[in-house]
């Protein structure tokens, strides 16, 4: 897909220790796509997540959102941030917020809306993930995919360019999987712009505009779903999927 | 025995003498505290550097030797206070470095997602650690905070060795007017046990209405 890049990494390299995480990444995602990114643990595709709302820091290369370059700190950096929705792992709700104000918290202090507004937003979202019901518990009395899709609806709430999506479903049980795969390709469908750390293959064949492989902190394939799966070229991916597809 | 009644008003001025150093002493190291606990996990390295040294320094000094440097060293640059000022000064800024290292296991104990996620929806590092990170450590910080200001408490008494009007420094008077040692001190010691009992009063209090729940 020849669209306006949306998001740029230029040679990015980290290192963590003697470990090599990051080797030269050149990725570039347009608006309005959906990028998977896969491989085995250790690849440095979690770190990549990261790296683009400089959770971790870089040390060479350039990234750039909408082609402005990442700030370093401060202001500049978290005005970026709210650009970009990020989904990690473990959820992270604040866990001594009620689910309305964990996703009305940010609206009023980094978008500063009011506090009617922002609520009823919030509302809004939780209705579109299905927990319309549960706006005034606490996020322990929810269960993984529920806490997950409030974690969605909270990223989604400051209206972002773009959302990164951190393993999102590793941390769940099976069951509760799909929940939170169906809201994702919902957003897919709707043209939303989204990086996703998975292992999910489904939600890659179906949902995904490319595939990319990572494996010792390169990227090895950067294809479309179909040719991937079907006749990855590189020995790396042959032997990943070989492993993961067995059963 | 008759030691408290004949002298209530020597015992009184004493008593509210080491209640003043206490909460004044207290207000300040909490303040100081919260400071240089934001110093210390702050992205700036400077503020990280100087929250450290700060910390270093004053945990570091015996209490009696800062007493010495506030009480005659500040006078020499021009900062002439009432002794009991110097006393809350010397007090307050020796248990922040304490109160500090409270806060920030407290800190240590909030998952690093709750920072990050507040991080990834644009919130600054103020924002962060207000609404974010401190709530949720103040939890486990409770217990520490209140074994600190106690001991806050007994360490007024130095403050008498400096002409501060407070509870441990009646027993001279006393002694001098020739009454028993014995109860002179014990009613001392029950002075501060009224003192150091409130102040685990205040923080049972605390913890049962925001502790962590088990």
């Amino acid at each position: 897909m020849a669209v306006d890049p949306l998001i740029e990494l230029r040679d990015v390299n980290k290192h963590f220790g003697e470990l090599h995480v990051l080797q030269d990444i050149d990725l570039t995602v347009g608006k309005g796509e959906v990028v998977v990114v896969i491989g085995p643990s250790g690849s440095g595709k979690s770190t990549l997540c990261r790296a683009i709302n400089r959770l971790e820091t870089i040390e060479s290369g350039t990234i750039t959102l909408d082609g402005q370059p990442l700030p370093e700190e401060g202001r500049a950096l978290a005005r970026m941030r709210a650009e970009v929705g990020m989904v990690f792992q473990s959820f992270n709700l604040f866990a001594h917020k009620t689910v309305l104000e964990n996703v009305s918290l940010a609206q009023t202090k980094v978008r500063g809306r009011k506090k009617a507004d922002a609520d009823r937003r919030s509302r809004e979202l939780l209705d579109r993930v299905g927990l319309s019901a549960h706006a005034d518990k606490y996020p322990a009395q929810l269960s993984g995919g529920q806490q997950q899709r409030v974690a969605i609806a909270r990223a989604l709430a400051m209206d972002p360019k773009a959302l990164l999506f951190d393993e999102p479903t590793s941390a769940l049980d099976p069951e509760m999987i799909n929940e939170v795969l169906e809201v994702m390709q919902q957003l897919a469908r709707e043209g939303m712009t989204m990086i996703v750390v998975t292992h999910e293959m489904g939600f890659a064949r179906s949902a995904a505009n490319r595939v990319v492989f990572m494996a010792d902190g390169r990227i090895v394939e950067d294809r479309s779903p179909e040719e991937f799966f079907t006749a990855p070229r590189s020995e790396r991916a042959k032997d990943f999927l070989s492993k993961i597809l067995k059963h | 025995m008759n030691v408290l009644t004949d002298n209530f008003a020597i015992y009184a001025e004493g008593f509210l003498g080491t209640v003043e150093l206490t909460v004044y002493a207290s207000l300040l190291a909490l303040a100081l505290g919260f400071l240089m606990a934001s110093f210390r996990v702050a992205p700036v390295a400077s503020l990280r550097a100087f929250g450290t040294v700060w910390v270093t320094v004053l945990r570091n000094t015996p209490l009696t030797l800062l007493f010495f440097a506030v009480l005659l060293g500040l006078p020499r640059f021009g900062l002439v206070l009432p002794f009991q000022a110097f006393a809350v000064l010397a007090l307050g800024c020796y248990t922040s470095a304490f109160i500090c290292e409270a806060l920030r296991s407290g800190i240590n104990t909030v998952p690093r997602g709750q920072g990050e996620a507040a991080r990834s929806l644009g919130m600054t590092f103020a924002q962060t650690l207000g609404v974010i990170v401190l709530p949720q450590a103040f939890r486990s910080v409770i217990p520490p905070v209140g074994s600190t200001l106690i001991a806050l408490a007994k360490n007024s008494a130095i403050a008498g060795a400096f002409s501060v009007t407070e509870l441990l420094g009646t027993y001279k008077t006393l002694s001098e007017l020739g009454y028993n040692i014995i109860w002179t001190f014990v009613w001392i010691a029950v002075g501060y046990l009224i003192i150091t009992l409130a102040i685990s009063a205040l923080f049972n209090l605390l913890e049962r209405k925001w502790g962590v729940a088990r």
